[in-house]
């Protein structure tokens, strides 16, 4: 739960869709494994919030841009995986470049020099 | 949202508490590496995992409710908007109940008569085949059948299609005496007659008792007679031991031997299906009949064997008929062979017009969908603040359009279910006003109807939402914004969709009120037609006499003199007279005939005259003016019936240039001759036909035992009937009586279908006319409006009111006249389809496309006129204070 940094949640909201789609270029997934990356890549700053995890996933499966099966985990537990299609993809390279406009925008309004120039690249 | 999750929830939501499971299992083992004890491990997973059941809960809405629950806000939402503009929405639902109603009533009746299958086995197989001449282009191409031909015809393709022969228009007069029927009635009935395999070539079974067989289709067979349903009901009132009884027909006794079944019905392009029994005809027909060429009472049906097709056998066949043409040429002998599926012959007489019905409803329809979308265009301008506020305050495009097309599935749904009981009213109407339409009884509402109306409903409101939605666009939030701020001249654009709209419907009217002037124009013309003799207060009814009473013709001319002596004696008869066949009544024979003064023509050709049997006072009672020469003398009969009244036209094809008078005519063949001695006027057998040469020979003497009696009187000669009957019923109780009529309602009859269509049309016309009416002015309504404050300042800076009414009438009437332009092109495009349906009228008729011009642009001047006057008469002051 985000109860320590309410902001992050609603940071979150509107970005997860993408950071799932970022976590699974790297190989399928399931659902722990995914929030695990996550919370682990962003420094522990983000939190995914199990109640936005799978509605999240299922809206993905639903657009096409991940598929599901259903394997074994790492301790052999019977597990559903999430692998990025080819339209998730694209989608994600869409998300990503959307969201570095938006971050670089901000950047600049907030007149942070560094982040702006990085969004410049 | 997605449909396949909705209906296998329950499986997701297994496999959603599968994966959190999990996710628990995974995230404890976690927190015990950390080194945490198990039950700490646990209570952490939980404490991160969270409420399941709100998981679980926030999946089920996803996948269930939100559409659900989307689509039922914009309902509610709909109904809200709609509420508010009650007057509109009326008016809306009207219009979309007039277009749907009209179209599913037409789309019910062309499906079900030209469309649905006969009600035979395999009916798609069944053709009906008649004859032609390939020389004579200008008589029909279906022509009835000689049985001589048929014969021939019926060897010739056995294998390749299984034949069967039906003449349907025979009458038989049907009577009580010793059948044991007690005291009913006599009455003539329509009968057919059919070769033994006509029933089995068309896959019916009688519902009760037998079908022919061979040995009943034979001359000395025991008489035998299958009667239909519906005669059966009425007369013997379905009684099941008809089987096996007598009945009477033309005095002779008769075994029933079958009853077909209530969905049994034949009708060609000759008759429609009228018949009340079907007697096998080797054993009616008289024997030199069914061995001849040249007389042609038959009807070829067959069904054709699996893989013939309709050209190979008519190839077949025209190598059969070209032979009998070579082997036995005669004048009336035919050389070519013609066919059609049976369901086209059936309803070949109504094609035109049906279709063309539809085409103007579609046209209705299309109005009417362009008036919604008008209408919704409009309201969506006055709604443009609203919108676009919404818009910006986020609201989705999507959001937006879908709440648009809901209204406009709202109007029309409406507008649906109000057309289907509009419909529905109309085909009871058509149903009985139009009995004489061959396949009429077939007409009913069905699921395919029901879809269609669904279709419908669902096309006028993706149709007419669309166009409402593709008139806002997002992207111009900002300026109905600003617009919306300070009034000056707004809108503008989307009146150009709505003056395109206009365009458009304005275009369609055209077109349907000049195929509406055709009709109508035609059918004064069929209306005002002489058929060669004053028409009113003249009543006609027709009897036989059966054969088996009346054996000699000495006994049959004894009655005909007797009896209409006695009905000129009636009180309030002016004049009365014994006719075959009466002007207007129908075709009534014809035979082919040559000059005796005359060299012989050539071989197989010869002079095609009508004929009829008259009496010497039925020139008088009809008023058929004498030209030449005189009429018959009452004891040229019998054997000294060998004299001929010519018509006009007779005496013109036979006798050019030269006086008729005291020349002969010759039947032919078999050698009678005939003195012309008089020439008369030309009458016409049928109003929408030219008259046909025509010759009279009496009644009394040339083997009549049928006719018409002709009564004229000066006033109410209905009021005759009665008493005339009576003669008759006194002078032969079983002799019954049949088509009493007026000669006024015998024609009305016939020119019921051109009524019919032209009414119809300027119906549709009209309802086109009044919708484009209330476009214009709606268009010219909402743009003074609009500009009411440009106005105001016009007139404040010193613009004459004169100036400001011609302004806004110029801006609706440029959409009227491009309009009627493009519509005049359209209408000469389209009016030849209807050629068929018009009778001495030509389709580029000036006089209409004059008039259709003119009363369009009338409506439109008014419709416009009204806004713009209002327009004129604003006071500046409060225009200005308006904004």
């Amino acid at each position: 739960m985000a109860k320590k940094n309410e902001p992050n949640a609603e940071m979150l909201k509107g970005t997860l869709d993408m950071m799932v789609l970022r976590t699974l270029v790297t190989g399928d997934a399931h659902g722990h494994t995914i929030a695990k990356i996550i919370e682990r890549s962003s420094e522990d700053v983000l939190e995914v919030e199990q109640g936005s995890l799978y509605p999240a996933l299922h809206r993905l499966e639903d657009r096409g841009w991940v598929s599901s099966y259903w394997g074994a985990s790492e301790n052999n537990r019977k597990a559903k995986f999430y692998k990025l299609t080819a339209a998730g993809r694209k989608q994600l390279v869409r998300e990503t470049d959307r969201w570095r406009q938006m971050a670089r925008a901000i950047a600049l309004v907030m007149g942070e020099k560094a982040l702006a120039q990085e969004g410049d690249r | 949202m997605n449909w396949l999750r909705f209906f296998r929830r329950k499986k997701a939501n297994i496999e959603l508490a599968e994966e959190m499971d999990l996710y628990m299992a995974e995230e404890i083992d976690e927190n015990l590496a950390r080194g945490m004890k198990p039950a700490e491990a646990r209570r952490r997973a939980y404490v991160k995992l969270g409420n399941p059941q709100q998981v679980r809960e926030k999946l089920w809405t996803y996948n269930t409710i939100a559409l659900l629950e989307n689509l039922w806000r914009d309902f509610r939402y709909a109904i809200r908007t709609l509420s508010r503009a009650p007057g509109f929405a009326i008016i809306a639902v009207l219009v979309m109940a007039l277009g749907i109603g009209a179209n599913v009533a037409l789309f019910t009746v062309v499906r079900s008569v030209l469309l649905n299958p006969l009600p035979y086995r395999d009916s798609g197989q069944l053709y009906s085949f008649y004859e032609y001449e390939s020389k004579h282009p200008e008589f029909s191409r279906f022509m009835p059948v000689d049985a001589g031909s048929f014969a021939l015809w019926q060897q010739a393709t056995s294998g390749a299609a299984e034949m069967a022969m039906v003449s349907s228009w025979q009458q038989y007069n049907v009577s009580s005496e010793g059948s044991g029927e007690g005291s009913k009635l006599p009455e003539k009935i329509d009968a057919a007659w059919c070769s033994w395999n006509f029933f089995s070539t068309l896959g019916v079974a009688p519902a009760l008792g037998r079908n022919f067989t061979a040995s009943d289709d034979q001359p000395d067979a025991e008489a035998t007679v299958i009667l239909t349903s519906r005669f059966w009901k009425r007369r013997y009132n379905s009684d099941p031991s008809m089987i096996g009884k007598k009945i009477w027909l033309d005095a002779r006794p008769y075994t029933v031997i079958g009853v077909l079944p209530s969905s049994f019905t034949y009708a060609t392009s000759m008759g429609s299906d009228t018949m009340q029994v079907w007697t096998p005809v080797n054993h009616e027909a008289p024997g030199d009949l069914m061995r001849i060429f040249n007389d042609h009472e038959f009807i070829a049906v067959a069904r054709l064997a699996p893989g013939v097709t309709l050209t190979s056998l008519l190839s077949q066949l025209n190598a059969v008929q070209t032979q009998i043409k070579i082997q036995h040429n005669g004048p009336a002998i035919h050389d070519s062979v013609s066919g059609r599926t049976m369901l086209d012959d059936a309803v070949t007489g109504y094609k035109t017009s049906l279709y063309a019905l539809l085409a103007a409803t579609g046209c209705v329809l299309l109005i009417a969908c362009l008036n919604v979308a008008s209408l919704l265009v409009a309201r969506t301008a006055a709604r443009s603040k609203e919108l676009a506020i919404r818009a910006a305050l986020g609201g989705g495009h999507w959001r937006l359009l879908r709440e648009r097309l809901m209204e406009s599935f709202l109007l029309s749904a409406a507008g649906g279910a109000g057309g289907l009981l509009l419909a529905w009213c109309a085909l009871e109407w058509l149903v009985r006003t139009r009995q004489d339409m061959n396949r009429i009884e077939a007409i009913h509402i069905d699921a395919v109807v029901a879809l269609f109306v669904a279709g419908t409903i669902l096309v006028c409101a993706l149709f007419s939402g669309l166009i409402s939605a593709a008139s806002t666009d997002s992207k111009q939030i900002l300026g109905s914004l600003q617009e919306a701020s300070r009034g000056h001249s707004g809108g503008q654009s989307k009146a150009t969709l709505r003056k395109g709209l206009l365009v458009l419907e304005v275009c369609l009217t055209v077109v349907l009120l000049v195929g509406a002037g055709l009709l109508l124009k035609s059918y004064q013309k069929l209306r005002t037609t002489d058929v060669g003799v004053p028409i009113e207060n003249v009543l006609t009814m027709h009897f036989s006499l059966p054969d088996a009473r009346y054996k000699e013709p000495v006994q049959q001319v004894a009655f005909l003199e007797q009896l209409i002596g006695r009905v000129r004696a009636l009180p309030g008869v002016q004049a009365a007279g014994l006719v075959s066949a009466a002007p207007g009544q129908g075709w009534g024979g014809d035979r082919t005939m040559s000059v005796v003064e005359h060299p012989p023509l050539p071989k197989g050709q010869g002079l095609d005259l009508m004929v009829r049997g008259a009496d010497p006072g039925y020139f008088a009672a009809i008023q058929l003016p004498l030209l030449k020469g005189r009429i018959f003398t009452g004891d040229e009969r019998l054997q000294r019936a060998k004299v001929v009244v010519i018509s006009q036209s007779a005496a013109k094809l036979c006798f050019p240039g030269e006086d008729p008078i005291g020349k002969h005519l010759s039947t032919g063949s078999d050698g009678d001759v005939y003195e012309v001695i008089g020439v008369v006027a030309d009458t016409r057998w049928q109003i929408s036909q030219p008259a046909h040469p025509m010759l009279y020979w009496p009644i009394y003497g040339n083997d009549y035992s049928a006719a018409t009696v002709v009564i004229r009187s000066t006033h109410n000669v209905e009021t005759l009937a009665l008493p005339a009957q009576k003669i008759l019923g006194q002078m032969d109780p079983d002799l019954p009586v049949s088509n009493v009529a007026t000669l006024r309602e015998t024609i009305g009859k016939s020119t019921l279908g051109s009524q019919f269509d032209s009414i119809l049309v300027l119906g549709f016309a009209g309802i086109a006319l009044l919708l484009a009416a209330a476009g214009l002015y709606g268009v010219v309504a909402y743009l003074v409006t609009q500009r009411t404050g440009e106005i105001g300042i016009r007139i404040a800076l010193g613009a004459q009111r004169e100036q400001v009414l011609r302004l806004m009438l110029l801006d609706g009437l440029r959409p009227a006249m491009l309009g009627v332009a493009t519509g005049l092109i359209a209408s000469a495009a389209v009016v030849r389809l209807i050629r068929s349906m018009l009778y001495e009228t030509e389709p580029l008729d000036p006089a209409v496309f004059l008039a259709v011009t003119g009363v369009l642009l009338l409506v439109a001047g008014i419709a416009c006129l009204l806004p713009a006057w209002r327009a004129s008469r604003l006071d500046p002051m409060q225009a200005l204070r308006a904004e």
